[in-house]
């Protein structure tokens, strides 16, 4: 897939309209992970806007996301980054070898009172 | 009355108390939850991309259990109540989405849609009422300050939870009152607590976390209390200062439900 592509893929499966997005940069100042990210969420957005896609599919920042929606309930323009950045992030891991994390991580990671939770929902965001 | 419960996987492992007291209180309130049998794991997080249909299925079986049932679902935990609402929302909104479930299901009977899907909490405001609860009371958390802790999934999306106003809830709190505490008004009560991002980077986890807390505990609160298992859990790993406990448990507590021996 090129660029081109890959954008459309992303744009599709998401079923976000980035040009929506008035760059208000409210998505980025309400995320509980921007200090770790290397690209932001109102940066997601302009880069799948403008097709900058490789860039943003090789960034450890996909998996800093939490999924707590705060980007998508206060964003004043119903962009939904956070659709985005799951459909980046999926583009990755549905790719044969490309899981952010496997079963074998899993037990050095463990302590007793790990609920059960977490350990699903880690799978299901880095895992396929 | 009686309605359909999906427990998940978190309440019959590491939560037990969250299910134990959910029953107790349930009963003392004059509701039978009815466990719905072979429940599947929820996944813990919903997947937003609309081509993904496979990680969805154990919501829909659920809900069609429910449905035909002609019984309201209810959920305790935060995650299974974020997963079962926003597939269902899909479902009903997304119709490539529907058929797509539908045949992968290839079940008896066609889920149709219908189901009606309630937190414990909304059952509680809105199939019994706080004020039947306030009357139901024996020994009432009189002194207590209770700092409500939302998470995030109990409110967002609110397009589709529709639980409360999203920036500011009343639910938990109006709960908290009916039991005879006090609640505790804290900035933080409906931030990420850094959820699964705790397997990845404990650092994360931490910062989030202590955010919460430390905001908790400067609005002069002596307990937070929690529907999510995750939350709870990153709190307390991350030297929450003030115990954590689960709604239920307080309610449980304050219904005299909470010793007894007959389960």
């Amino acid at each position: 897939m090129n660029n081109r592509q890959k954008q459309e893929e992303i744009l599709r499966i998401s079923g976000v309209n980035a040009r929506k997005c008035m760059k208000c940069g409210k998505c980025s100042a309400t995320c509980p992970a921007y200090d770790e990210m290397e690209y932001h969420p109102h940066e997601f957005v302009y880069m799948v806007e403008t097709g900058d896609i490789d860039r943003l599919m090789a960034s450890q920042s996909l998996y800093k996301c939490l999924s707590c929606f705060a980007c998508v309930d206060r964003c004043p323009r119903g962009v939904q980054p956070f659709k985005l950045i799951e459909a980046v992030r999926l583009m990755n891991i549905r790719k044969q070898g490309n899981n952010h994390m496997t079963a074998n991580d899993i037990p050095s990671i463990l302590d007793d009172d790990m609920p059960q939770q977490a350990i699903v929902s880690a799978f299901r965001k880095y895992t396929k | 009355m009686k309605v359909r419960y999906f427990p998940g996987c978190t309440l019959k492992n590491k939560a037990q108390d969250l299910d134990l007291f959910a029953r107790k209180s349930a009963l003392a309130l004059g509701i039978e939850m009815e466990e719905i049998p072979m429940w599947q794991c929820c996944g813990g997080v919903f997947v937003s991309a609309n081509d993904e249909v496979a990680t969805k299925l154990s919501s829909i079986r659920a809900l069609s259990d429910a449905e035909e049932h002609h019984s309201p679902l209810v959920t305790v935990c935060s995650a299974c109540h974020n997963v079962i609402k926003q597939t269902n929302h899909q479902f009903n909104t997304d119709s490539a989405f529907r058929q797509k479930a539908v045949n992968y299901l290839a079940s008896d009977t066609v889920y149709q849609g219908g189901a009606e899907i309630y937190h414990y909490l909304e059952m509680l405001r809105d199939l019994v009422g706080f004020d039947e609860i306030k009357k139901k009371v024996v020994k009432p958390l009189t002194g207590r300050k209770i700092a409500v802790y939302y998470g995030c999934l109990l409110l967002r999306p609110n397009s589709v939870m529709k639980m409360d106003d999203p920036e500011n809830p009343q639910i938990f709190e109006s709960l908290i009152r009916a039991l005879g505490a006090e609640s505790v008004y804290y900035p933080m009560r409906n931030e990420c607590c850094g959820g699964y991002i705790a397997l990845e980077s404990k650092e994360l986890a931490e910062k989030k976390s202590r955010s919460v807390y430390e905001s908790a505990k400067s609005a002069g609160a002596d307990t937070i209390v929690t529907a999510c298992p995750l939350c709870r859990y990153n709190l307390l790993k991350n030297n929450s200062p003030l115990p954590v406990v689960y709604f239920t448990e307080l309610l449980a507590e304050a219904l005299g439900a909470k010793e007894d021996s007959n389960e």
